[in-house]
């Protein structure tokens, strides 16, 4: 039944109640961002000279760049390893990757003091900074994954460029103009499909080095020389289950019926992978004996153990059940859960095991800086939700129904 | 049209490996500059002669141009009774602690940057706008700077501070070892300010024997420890005090640069490119054998 199924645009309105409301949210946040840009980042945010990162960097960049990895993790095993039949997830995963990191984009230029000069690291490079490099691969990333996306923009579009008015002559060269696109891009994906591949695992881990810096600032249950691993293996492991939980969001919210049989299946594929960064995770704990902070109740112990009890402990058992693989509402229950749990782990390792030696104060977001990061996933929310209705992104029972439409997914 | 494909592949991997081997030597270097002359300069700061009077307060928002009142208003002691630290408006400051020896005699302890021989900000800065320069100093470029704040995240001292509150070209402020000046052939404006010569400024290395002499001749008035000396790797003011340094809150140090975990993790992810490059020829070969198994299969079917 899976041969019938193809990608194409849903067939809904853009407007709805839930629409409305992120469109309120979104509204809200542009008008505190307004505020960054007249005042500056003191004006809106609770940062100071004690406190440099904040929610911005924790939310916006860190647990975003790791919810991206849907991308990176579906390309590897729909095309690099070929596994076709996991091809109907990878277009959705790719768009949530690209908005995701665009987000990212715009959350780090947001963040910074001089945002006019986001540019500086092309040019101006130090390669001993771990922050280079993440920033660097992700400004490539990006732009990757908009060349990966393009295939999609050009399938929608051949045959059927329809300009009006005087435009209309200029139809048929543009029409060319994709054709050709098209058959280049088709020929070159491979480049840049591993490219990505290969940018994610660098960058996903070098996101880990950047507060090892910090020394003695980080709590040590954070502390680790072994952090970048920590971060790759928990990208990798939070990769299916964003898919996961976007894809039956998505349906849910566009009334499709979810594709079950390719999404417990790779629930399946979460449990080994959540498996080994457990094991390095405790580990990381035992052999530097950091458990002795986890003896007393305090904020960082809390957080600590909610992050792996329920981010990574309850949904690996989850994942593992035949009868969770199999009902939709438990696959989700599981998948939200690593999705938290990484959130969290990146919110904690920024932002929570961050003490200064002279702090003055403790850090707790403001309303700007929440209202910002909210309105940032809001607008990611209804990017998404054009995207689909535009694009032919989510795959749908073809209604020709004929044997000769079923081709090569690409992209 | 899939053979074809195959072909086309295999070209574009080769050129794609060459041109990546290609890019490495140049660029593996790249960074800010972090010169180690043995003819550095830096500060011995004597806690135990500073009466706390903050002229060097004065003199080094004069010297920077940042507002001030007059001088006069700095006899005013209240502002020592709060622990204050360097900031956007004073990029030094002087705290005041009790003495355990003397009740009567508070001890007074100048704070600013101490411009690490391995500096973390400098290791840390995402576009190298950070530099430790042979003549000790480690300066700030505005031209470079783009506001990320990664240097504030990495300093072991937290000094660099921040103007928030700047909606354009925010600048990263901290005690800049008054480069222009010494560029003129000038003393730092604290040094030349210091009533009592609480402040040495000379090359690191005499100030080292110095210190030591110091705490040889009188050993009851010194803690046998110059802070700076070997903490994180050495920094370019060193400081002598007359009861434990933790009591004055100086941050417990470990004596390896402070980059170092960081910087080797960093360069071992990168060497020469070699990882990222293995990777791709790595991916690019599962996914090669494993299309062409597919497309096998597909052929047999
Ligand atoms: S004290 Fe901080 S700001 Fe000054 S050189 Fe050292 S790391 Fe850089
Ligand atoms: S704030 Fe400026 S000086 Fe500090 S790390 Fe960022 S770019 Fe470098
Ligand atoms: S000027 Fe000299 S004595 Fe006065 S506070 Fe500064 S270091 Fe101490």
């Amino acid at each position: 039944m899976n041969d019938f199924m193809r990608p194409q645009p849903v067939t809904k309105k853009f407007l709805s109640p839930g629409v409305i409301v992120l469109l309120l949210l979104a509204a809200n946040g542009l008008a505190f961002l307004a505020g960054r840009f007249l005042f500056g980042i003191g004006a809106v945010t609770n940062l100071n000279n004690q406190y440099p990162w904040g929610i911005w960097i924790g939310i916006d960049v860190a647990a975003g760049v790791a919810l991206a990895a849907g991308g990176f993790t579906t390309a590897a095993l729909g095309h690099v390893m070929h596994r076709e039949q996991y091809h109907a997830v990878v277009r959705p995963a790719l768009l949530t990757a690209m908005l995701g990191y665009t987000m990212v984009a715009v959350g780090v230029s947001i963040d910074i003091g001089r945002y006019y000069y986001i540019w500086h690291p092309l040019l101006m490079w130090n390669g001993s900074s771990a922050l280079f490099e993440v920033g660097i691969c992700v400004m490539i990333y990006m732009s990757v994954l908009y060349i990966e996306f393009l295939p999609v923009v050009t399938e929608r579009f051949i045959g059927r460029v329809d300009l009006p008015g005087a435009l209309a002559r200029l139809n048929a060269p543009i029409d060319r103009l994709l054709r050709w696109l098209d058959r280049m891009l088709d020929k070159m994906m491979f480049v840049f499909i591993i490219a990505g591949v290969v940018l994610s695992t660098l960058h996903q881990s070098s996101l880990g080095t950047l507060m090892v810096i910090a020394g003695p600032k980080m709590h040590p249950l954070w502390q680790t020389p072994i952090s970048p691993l920590l971060f790759l293996l928990s990208a990798v492991s939070v990769g299916f289950p964003m898919v996961i939980f976007e894809s039956l969001l998505a349906a849910r919210s566009f009334g499709l019926k979810p594709e079950m049989h390719i999404l417990g299946r790779m629930g399946r594929m979460v449990a080994p992978l959540l498996g080994i960064y457990l094991a390095f995770k405790l580990g990381d704990l035992f052999i530097r004996e950091t458990f002795v902070y986890l003896k007393t109740v305090t904020t960082v112990s809390v957080m600590y153990i909610t992050e792996l009890l329920f981010g990574v402990v309850i949904p690996l058992r989850m994942f593992l059940s035949p009868a969770v693989q199999k009902s939709p509402a438990l696959l989700f229950t599981a998948a939200a859960l690593v999705v938290g749990g990484v959130a969290l782990n990146r919110i904690d390792t920024f932002v929570v095991a961050y003490t200064p030696p002279y702090a003055l104060g403790s850090y707790f977001p403001s309303i700007g800086e929440i209202s910002v990061t909210v309105g940032f996933i809001a607008i990611l929310v209804l990017l998404y939700r054009a995207a689909v209705l535009i694009f032919p992104v989510i795959s749908l029972p073809d209604r020709a129904l004929s044997p000769q439409s079923k081709y090569s997914v690409r992209g | 049209m899939k053979s074809q494909n195959r072909r086309s592949f295999l070209k574009t991997s080769t050129a794609i490996t060459v041109a990546a081997t290609g890019l490495t030597p140049s660029t593996a270097h790249a960074g800010p500059t972090n010169i180690l002359s043995p003819d550095r300069m830096g500060v011995l700061v004597d806690t135990t002669v500073c009466i706390g009077c903050r002229n060097c307060e004065w003199a080094c928002k004069t010297a920077h141009g940042l507002e001030t009142p007059p001088l006069d208003a700095y006899e005013d002691r209240t502002p020592l009774a709060k622990m204050r630290r360097p900031d956007e408006t004073a990029l030094t400051v002087v705290n005041q602690y009790e003495n355990p020896k003397e009740p009567d005699l508070p001890i007074t302890v100048k704070v600013q940057c101490m411009h690490c021989d391995h500096p973390a900000c400098v290791s840390a800065c995402i576009v190298g706008a950070i530099a430790k320069h042979a003549n000790g100093e480690v300066v700030w470029d505005t031209d470079k700077c783009i506001g990320c704040r990664y240097c504030m995240v990495a300093c072991p001292f937290q000094v660099p501070a921040f103007e928030y509150h700047k909606a354009l070209g925010p600048r990263i402020m901290k005690c800049d070892f008054c480069s222009e000046r010494r560029a003129d052939g000038k003393l730092p404006a604290c040094v030349e300010s210091c009533p009592v010569e609480a402040l040495t400024y000379g090359r690191r290395e005499d100030l080292v024997r110095i210190a030591k002499e110091r705490i040889k001749r009188s050993p009851d008035r010194y803690v046998e420890h110059i802070y700076g000396e070997a903490e994180v790797g050495g920094t370019s003011w060193c400081y002598l005090a007359g009861t434990d340094f933790d009591s004055l809150q100086f941050p417990k140090l470990g004596l390896n640069p402070a980059p170092g975990v960081s910087e080797s993790i960093q360069h071992g992810i990168f060497a020469y490119f070699v990882p990222p490059v293995s990777l791709y020829a790595l991916l690019g070969a599962v996914m090669w054998t494993s299309r062409h198994r597919h497309d096998e299969e597909e052929e047999q079917s």
